[in-house]
């Protein structure tokens, strides 16, 4: 059995199509991650999936369970650490420990030798008894993941883990969802827009751009399908330098984006020299040539046309629209 | 009932450690009940009451005290909401009307606790207790007051984003509420006009209700007042978690 099947879930704010007919399934075990822009309906598709949101249409099964008529087998079954914080600071890490164990109705002596084991798991048990409040940013998600994890959900949404955080916190806490999944046996679903973090811990990726999900698979196979190097040419004359490159048969692929060319190609260092002699002779100004392997960021370029960075300006704008309906 | 237990715990833990809260929601009651209380004493006697305006006007500041402390208890959802907490309660495997029960059992009895001390510090003001049986019905009305407005303000809370409209909820609910109930002044004696609209406040009866319990004497009859508070009581707790059940987030 798959831990999510998610069959043609669409989900609609008035006119604006968050999450548009996105089918995917999740077998059970792996680290699942929706990579894509803020704003590209990753985290609507983790609402819906954690019942928090109703879909307009399409159907999502979640350990089984249909997400709009079995509503608490479905909470039963996962754990969630939200994008924004939800802990309450006014109480210890115990304290949101232990209401989160009553919420769940977890007997007493369970509840309080798994939210101490919990603790420890996270580094936090030396601090369990001062208030959430004194906590900085790191310790406040590593105590919403242990928060998560108490009622031992079969699967854990993690909503842009890292969000924020300093690249040596980030590094720890993928060290301890690696750990999760490979000990516990937690089916994991996480979203980032962080390129890395999807590298680095997903076995399965789904790149999510304005609410479809564009092609899905393994990080490498990903990577691999585009095959090669990647050279990177920035030119004020970048349009010209293009063309000039259509021509060339090894040239697999030729973009612009933002007066940059980015060719994919096959051994990237043989044609370096020939592509700036054709240059000089066609007084094409360079200012600076790379070579890389492709990463996920040439992927995503590679299918939406754009780099992530750009879709974060314009994403901006789409959440400040919808904020201002839902005010209306 | 374990689920209602939790929200209610939680609501009372975060009430006993902010003294800042406690006191702050103090100080508009004691300050109306010394000046008032002291301020006029002298001048005004009102007919039937022979404990003088200090002694009429306890009931209505209890009343008071309960009503702000329970209507802000309510919109505190707004900042759980703000501050992502109520995602972590919707979430989880139970009902919405369980949480809403915990919360308005919760910010009821913080409000039954801040009405507790304005009545212990009125007793040091010379305020006599009447009766025991008086006490309890007091106190019946004041957890009845406590749970109308708790659940009012989850239901404000439950359709409000931020709390910007708070101001508006000041003036146009909260003191209207309080200045037409008859905490200060005797309905009796009012222009008809202006004691019809009385008689539409719900906290008139909770305000009423105390006085009898606490003087023996009261404008309205104490079974009349019970029925009409229990009616609005129930009336709110069915708005509140009917608003509540559709909050988003």
């Amino acid at each position: 059995m798959n831990a999510i099947d998610v069959d043609r879930l669409t989900k609609k704010f008035n006119s604006l199509t968050a999450v548009d007919n996105v089918s995917f399934s999740i077998v059970t075990g792996e680290v699942f991650g929706l990579l894509g822009p803020n704003g590209a309906g990753k985290t609507t598709i983790i609402s819906m999936l954690a019942t928090l949101l109703d879909r307009t249409s399409g159907k999502a099964f979640v350990n089984g369970f249909d997400i709009s008529r079995e509503q608490d087998a479905v909470r039963k079954s996962i754990g969630i650490v939200f994008q924004d914080q939800s802990l309450d600071e006014e109480l210890t890490a115990y304290e949101n420990m232990d209401f989160h164990g009553r919420l769940y109705r977890i007997p007493k002596e369970i509840r309080r030798d798994k939210s101490l084991e919990l603790l420890k798991l996270v580094e936090l048990d030396d601090r369990k008894d001062d208030l959430v409040k004194t906590y900085s940013g790191g310790m406040r998600r590593r105590l919403e993941i242990a928060r998560g994890l108490l009622h031992e959900p079969r699967i854990l949404f993690l909503d842009e883990p890292t969000l924020g955080l300093d690249p040596q916190t980030r590094n720890h806490l993928w060290e301890y969802i690696r750990r999760l999944n490979r000990d516990n046996r937690v089916t994991i679903i996480l979203t980032t827009h962080y390129m890395e973090e999807a590298d680095a811990l997903c076995d399965t990726l789904a790149i999510i751009d304005r609410g479809k999900i564009i092609v899905q698979d393994t990080p490498d196979n990903l990577k691999d399908a585009i095959g090669g190097d990647m050279l990177v040419i920035e030119s004020p004359d970048s349009s010209r330098l293009k063309s000039e490159l259509n021509g060339f048969n090894w040239a697999k692929d030729v973009r612009i984006h933002n007066h940059t060319v980015y060719v994919n190609l096959m051994h990237a260092e043989k044609h370096i020299i020939e592509i700036v002699n054709l240059s000089g002779k066609r007084g094409i100004e360079i200012n600076s040539v790379s070579i890389h392997k492709p990463t996920l960021q040439d992927v995503f370029l590679h299918y939406t046309g754009r780099t992530i960075r750009d879709e974060e300006a314009s994403a901006k704008d789409q959440v400040r629209m919808r904020r201002f309906r839902r005010n209306r | 009932m374990d689920i209602v237990y939790t929200l209610w715990l939680r609501n009372v833990k975060r009430y006993i450690r902010s003294r800042s809260r406690m006191l702050g929601s103090l100080g508009m009651p004691l300050f109306f009940l010394l000046m008032l209380g002291f301020g006029l004493n002298s001048v005004v006697s009102i007919p039937g009451f022979d404990q003088g305006y200090i002694g009429f006007i306890i009931p209505g500041i209890v009343a008071m005290s309960v009503l702000f402390t329970s209507i802000f208890s309510g919109i505190q959802i707004i900042w759980d909401k703000q501050f992502g907490f109520l995602k972590e309660t919707l979430v989880a495997p139970v009902s919405r009307m369980e949480i809403m029960i915990g919360q308005t059992f919760g910010g009821a009895t913080i409000a039954f606790i801040q009405g507790m001390i304005i009545l212990v510090i009125s007793l040091f003001l010379g305020n006599h207790i009447a009766s025991f049986a008086g006490f309890l019905i007091a106190f019946t009305f004041m957890i009845m007051i406590g749970l109308s407005f708790t659940a009012l303000g989850i239901a404000i809370a439950s359709r409000m984003e931020d709390m910007h409209g708070f101001q508006l909820i000041m003036n146009f609910l909260i003191l209207p509420v309080f200045g037409l109930s008859g905490a200060v002044f005797p309905i009796d004696n009012l222009p008809p006009w202006l004691k019809s609209i009385t008689l539409f406040d719900p906290l008139t009866y909770g305000v009423e209700g105390i006085r009898y319990g606490l003087l023996g004497v009261s404008h309205v009859n104490p079974v009349v007042s019970c029925t009409i508070l229990g009616a609005f009581m129930l009336i709110m707790f069915v708005t509140g978690a009917y608003l509540f059940k559709k909050v988003k987030i």
